[in-house]
């Protein structure tokens, strides 16, 4: 029978949630939570390990995280090495995504996960290995895990996985050829896809062109001592009673705060509301999340000119790429009325 | 959020515990943090060294803001 190790963060090893997150890596022989679902679906094969790992630990100390599981991988034997399904969890994609890498290259054997599309996990890694389309939430579980599961027993049986749309993951960028003998050749396919064009017909192009989403650098300030400096964060940093009711997580809400008269923000009048994180450092100081003690230290220094009126807070976690977006456009309208020079956001 | 401001021509620096995230998403100008839950200053450490790393990797950001790059950079931080 063929072994499988699985990978799975401090939540779905029943660990606990973000107080856990600093869990460090762990190998169990009893398999535990999805590893459990995962062992049912497979065919010929079983899981013989749980690898465990905080999300917080790896994210923070990617590289000493990557030895201390390589190091518990070695000597055992296995056949293929699947971590998740991560969801739309952004550091447990990084943290599935970098570790599957890692697994390759030392141990040679195939790697599989899952991420919801917008986890970010997808285009740092899609590159480097099968990452299966998966779903928004836990919710999904069953049926992302299933999907791991049929990829699984096919590459172990030996049979090859089909094309990135036949087999649902995200294309890797790896060309697939097919001896197809009912498919028309390629001067016809074109000459079809250019009639379809010009008569404003739907068509399908065989090489999409992948879209560049990079901005533009925006020019460096000639002059620090004559800038205006605001501050956004989307580590949630709020009045204590979160007036503009934003979200915990996927918020599609930020709201503007008035620091004109504040050094420092203080313990019982800020808090965050962030849900991805122990909320216990950024709730006894939240100037450790919107530095606005050292910013104020560096206006009376004259490093820069001023501090901007307000500062700019949303919630970053299970916030659609979109959502940001949209956000991050509705902040900078405030920021350019208020003749905002540069800005310093802080990410959790 | 970093794109959609810096698209309107203001600088941004992201300050970001993920840097490969930051990175992947497409931030240009990026100073590491230290962690998720307490990015500019580790509770566990007494408080003249928090505000010290924390002016410090400040610093570095403002510095960063006047620098002109022509690529995705990550400045480096000493504390």
């Amino acid at each position: 029978m063929k072994k499988i190790v699985h990978y799975i963060n401090q939540f779905f090893a029943g660990v606990g949630g973000e107080e856990q997150a600093d869990y460090k890596p762990e190998l169990h022989t009893e398999i535990l939570g999805p590893s459990l679902a995962l062992n049912k679906a497979l065919e010929d094969a079983e899981v013989t390990h749980t690898l465990v790992c905080g999300d917080g630990y790896f994210g923070s100390n990617e590289e000493a995280a990557t030895q201390e599981l390589l190091g518990m991988l070695e000597g055992l034997e296995f056949d293929l090495f699947v971590a998740g399904p991560t969801f739309r969890a952004g550091r447990y994609g990084f943290a599935a995504g970098s570790i599957c890498k890692s697994v390759k290259e030392k141990f040679g054997v195939p790697v599989l996960t899952s991420m919801n599309d917008e986890n970010p996990g997808v285009n740092m890694y899609k590159k480097d290995m099968y990452i299966f389309k998966g779903g928004k939430s836990a919710t999904k579980m069953r049926s992302d895990i299933k999907v791991i599961a049929s990829a699984a027993n096919k590459i172990l049986k030996g049979e090859k996985l089909g094309s990135a749309e036949s087999e649902n993951f995200y294309p890797r960028g790896i060309r697939l050829q097919v001896i197809d003998k009912n498919m028309k050749p390629a001067s016809t396919r074109v000459v079809e896809m250019l009639l379809k064009k010009l008569s404003g017909k739907e068509f399908e192009t065989e090489l999409p062109i992948p879209k560049n989403d990079r901005v533009d650098i925006a020019p460096a300030i000639k002059d620090l001592s004559k800038a205006k400096i605001a501050l956004v964060t989307t580590g949630g940093i709020v009045p204590i009673d979160n007036p503009d009711k934003i979200q915990s997580a996927s918020a599609t809400r930020w709201g503007m705060y008035d620091i004109s008269s504040n050094d420092d923000l203080l313990e019982g009048i800020y808090k965050t509301i962030h849900a991805g994180f122990d909320p216990y450092g950024a709730d006894t100081d939240p100037d450790r999340i919107v530095p606005l003690d050292v910013l104020r230290a560096y206006e009376k220094e004259g490093k820069i000119d001023s501090i901007d009126s307000h500062f700019y807070s949303t919630v970053g976690t299970g916030t659609t790429e979109g959502e940001a977006y949209r956000m991050g456009s509705e902040i900078a309208v405030v920021l350019k009325d208020h003749n905002v020079d540069a800005v310093i956001l802080t990410s959790t | 959020m970093v794109k959609a401001i810096e698209k309107t021509g203001i600088a941004v620096v992201q300050m970001a515990n993920l840097v490969p995230v930051a990175t992947s998403v497409g931030a240009n100008k990026i100073v590491p943090s230290i962690s998720i839950p307490y990015p500019l200053g580790d509770p566990a450490t007494p408080f003249e060294e928090q505000w010290k790393l924390r002016y410090h990797r400040v610093g570095v950001a403002l510095d960063a803001l006047s620098t002109e790059v022509t690529e995705q950079t990550v400045f480096s931080v000493k504390i």
